[in-house]
């Protein structure tokens, strides 16, 4: 088993600039009674992005046709709240594979890292130059570098690094799984367990 | 080297390190329940391997089962499948299960240390993030995703970053009508919810001390609601006590052992923290939420902030807030309507908020404009109340005792808050749509919502004190 193997992505964005996003809006707790892990998607920000007559609300962001692309820029604090993983498989399932906030909460970074969905923490001010690239030209699109750990807003050139855990940052490249690194260290464990 | 009681605990557990990288931390318990582990079974069966270590797992139904008729089939399909599911992982895996019908079913968070399957100086984990209410113990108890936990299942282990420490230390006497849920509302609105984010926080000081282990569970499992990865308070004889004599609990010469070991379990004094907070417990009141994050709060006499006293970066979401809860800027909490009181969950559902909350309504009527759903955390905290008397006492105020489970804390099963309604809830989350769409929930203790019930208003229950 593995991942998807993550390098470089460019692409357009979709800004959400609202702080303190938890993973309650992401993905309410009444769709969490799959037994598997598809079609979260359906449900991403379905109580911002549907009606009580489940008709798209046109003023959310992604029901306006005007932003695309696979990346997710959202305000400080993203992925508070509940642990539920299906908050990274519902963002995934949409056709995100990044997420841009100047903040991430705990659970969440981990959870979309062991499901290829990067999490890139840049700083206040970037974070508000891309909505402001993003504000004035829709289509402005952005280079993610894993390799490199850095962000280009392309049509202004502005640039900035981020940090990632290197063994991630492996994994990530590589497509690893940190289950295939456990059961190969099983014998490890074994020992460990005879000293406690 | 000096030790906090985090080091102590988390590196006695680490099987090895990964060059910069995380380090393989060993999991001396695990609990499942049905909503977080199917995925992970799954993965296993994908793989074609076994769960490793059964023993060292527990697995009950909490968050999706109803909280009526729990001896009938379950009603909503998707509900049943995922607790049929439970109980066909765990049978196939040799996993001990509580189910429905069992006299140790609850929520998650409180069966575990009823059953003593919590202990000092363990490391446990839940897919869940609630899981920080075990450190009231002594143990580095946090919350994990479904990948880790299948993670857990497949090796005992998660690959873990070390978190910062943080000390916050409350000194002093809690004023009348205060309780420990009061506290931590009052540290996440001081910290707000992205405060503790990267640490994990031990909670000490003479206050702390003086609470039971119910109240000690209630501040600890609140941790993550300022993003913290867990919360823990050194263990003491109110542990100790707690402990002995229950289920999974040391026995005989194997508890004087694990005693004498527990009994190290401090932050050696000259341990240094990365970040230290202190706060008097004498200027904390009784606090309500006013808004969609935990760190939205205040003390139940205070208004909510004017909007020329929020920065600038933040108003947006502050008037998004404002505008979802229905209230206005710079009002105060005191005298708002109230529709719905839920007193229950991993954060209040034990036998002491129960009685207190009986001990308050005992006498008075609840209001008519209320609907009250009560909802012991567990079997066992049921029978406890009903021993105690605690359901005649509720029944003749006008109110019910219901059934166990997670139920309105986030609304899975059918104990939903309708659109527009305000609900004071004595559970964790205020965000938007967490207690069903629409509805405004307003977080406080189990005293301040007995308060409510009985006048249908924010109410400070000082004035009946």
């Amino acid at each position: 088993m593995s991942v998807d193997k993550f390098t470089t992505l460019t692409s357009a964005c979709v800004p959400l600039p609202i702080e303190n996003v938890d993973t309650d809006q992401i993905i309410p707790a009444r769709f969490l009674k799959a037994t598997t892990r598809d079609g979260f998607g359906e449900n991403l920000f379905r109580d911002w992005r549907y009606d009580k007559e489940n008709k798209p609300k046109s003023d959310f962001v992604l029901n306006n046709p005007t932003y695309s692309g696979k990346i997710l820029v959202a305000g400080r604090n993203f992925g508070s709240g509940s642990s539920r993983e299906h908050a990274a498989w519902a963002i995934f399932d949409h056709g995100f594979r990044v997420v841009i906030s100047s903040f991430f909460a705990d659970i969440f970074k981990n959870n979309a890292l062991n499901n290829g969905l990067l999490p890139v923490q840049v700083s206040g001010s970037f974070l508000a130059a891309i909505l402001k690239a993003v504000g004035s030209d829709p289509a402005s699109k952005l280079e993610v570098n894993l390799e490199k750990q850095e962000v280009t807003i392309l049509s202004t050139g502005q640039k900035e690094g981020f940090d990632i855990n290197i063994y991630k940052k492996t994994c990530l490249l590589n497509g690893y799984d940190d289950i295939d690194y456990l059961l190969s260290i099983r014998e490890k464990i074994v020992e460990f367990e005879k000293k406690i | 080297m000096a030790k906090t009681l985090f080091d102590k605990i988390w590196d006695s557990h680490v099987v090895t390190g990964i060059k910069d990288g995380p380090a393989v931390l060993y999991i001396d318990r695990h609990l499942i329940h049905e909503v977080t582990s199917p995925q992970a079974f799954a993965g296993l069966d994908k793989r074609g391997i076994r769960v490793f270590r059964p023993e060292k797992t527990v697995a009950t139904p909490d968050h999706n089962v109803p909280t009526v008729n729990q001896h009938l089939t379950i009603q909503d399909l998707l509900s049943r499948t995922q607790v049929d599911k439970l109980t066909e992982n765990t049978k196939r895996h040799g996993v001990q299960l509580y189910g429905l019908n069992s006299p140790n079913q609850g929520i998650v968070h409180v069966i575990g240390p009823e059953l003593g399957f919590t202990q000092p100086g363990m490391t446990i984990v839940c897919g869940d993030s609630h899981t920080s209410t075990h450190g009231a113990f002594g143990c580095v108890a946090f919350g994990i995703g479904t990948s880790e936990v299948e993670m857990v299942l497949a090796t005992q282990c998660v690959l873990q970053q070390k978190p910062r420490k943080m000390r916050i230390t409350i000194d002093g006497t809690l004023g009348k009508g205060v309780t420990a849920k009061d506290i931590i509302l009052y540290i996440i609105s001081n910290i707000s919810a992205s405060g503790g984010t990267g640490y994990f926080i031990e909670y000490a000081g003479s206050a702390i001390r003086r609470l039971s282990m119910e109240g000690r569970m209630t501040i600890c499992n609140m941790s993550i609601e300022m993003g913290a990865r867990g919360g823990l308070i050194s263990p003491d004889d109110t542990t100790f006590n707690y402990v002995k004599g229950r289920e999974f609990a040391p026995k005989g010469a194997e508890w004087d052992k694990k005693l004498a070991y527990w009994k190290t379990l401090v932050s050696d004094p000259d341990a240094v923290f990365d970040q230290e907070l202190r706060y008097d417990a004498a200027d904390i009141e009784p606090m309500i939420t006013y808004g969609t994050n935990p760190g939205m709060g205040v003390g139940i006499t205070g208004s909510i902030p004017a909007l020329s006293d929020i920065p600038e970066t933040n108003r947006l979401t502050f008037e998004k807030a404002m505008h979802y809860m229905g209230f206005e800027n710079g009002t105060a909490m005191l005298g708002k309507p109230v529709d719905f009181v839920f007193v229950g969950s991993c954060t209040n559902g034990r036998i002491e908020d129960l009685r207190e909350f009986a001990a308050f309504v005992k006498g008075k009527k609840k209001s008519p404009r209320v609907t009250a759903w009560i909802v012991p955390g567990s079997r066992q905290v049921e029978k406890q109340a009903l021993n105690e008397g605690i359901d005649k006492m509720l029944a003749e105020a006008g109110f019910e005792l219901r059934q166990p489970g997670c139920s309105a804390c986030l609304a899975m099963n059918d104990d939903k808050i309708p659109e527009g309604k305000y609900a004071v809830s004595t559970s964790n989350r205020n965000f938007e749509g967490r207690q069903g769409p629409g509805a405004r929930t307003l977080l406080a203790s189990p005293l301040t919502a007995a308060a409510a019930a009985v006048t249908g208003r924010i109410t400070d229950p000082r004035d009946f004190l």
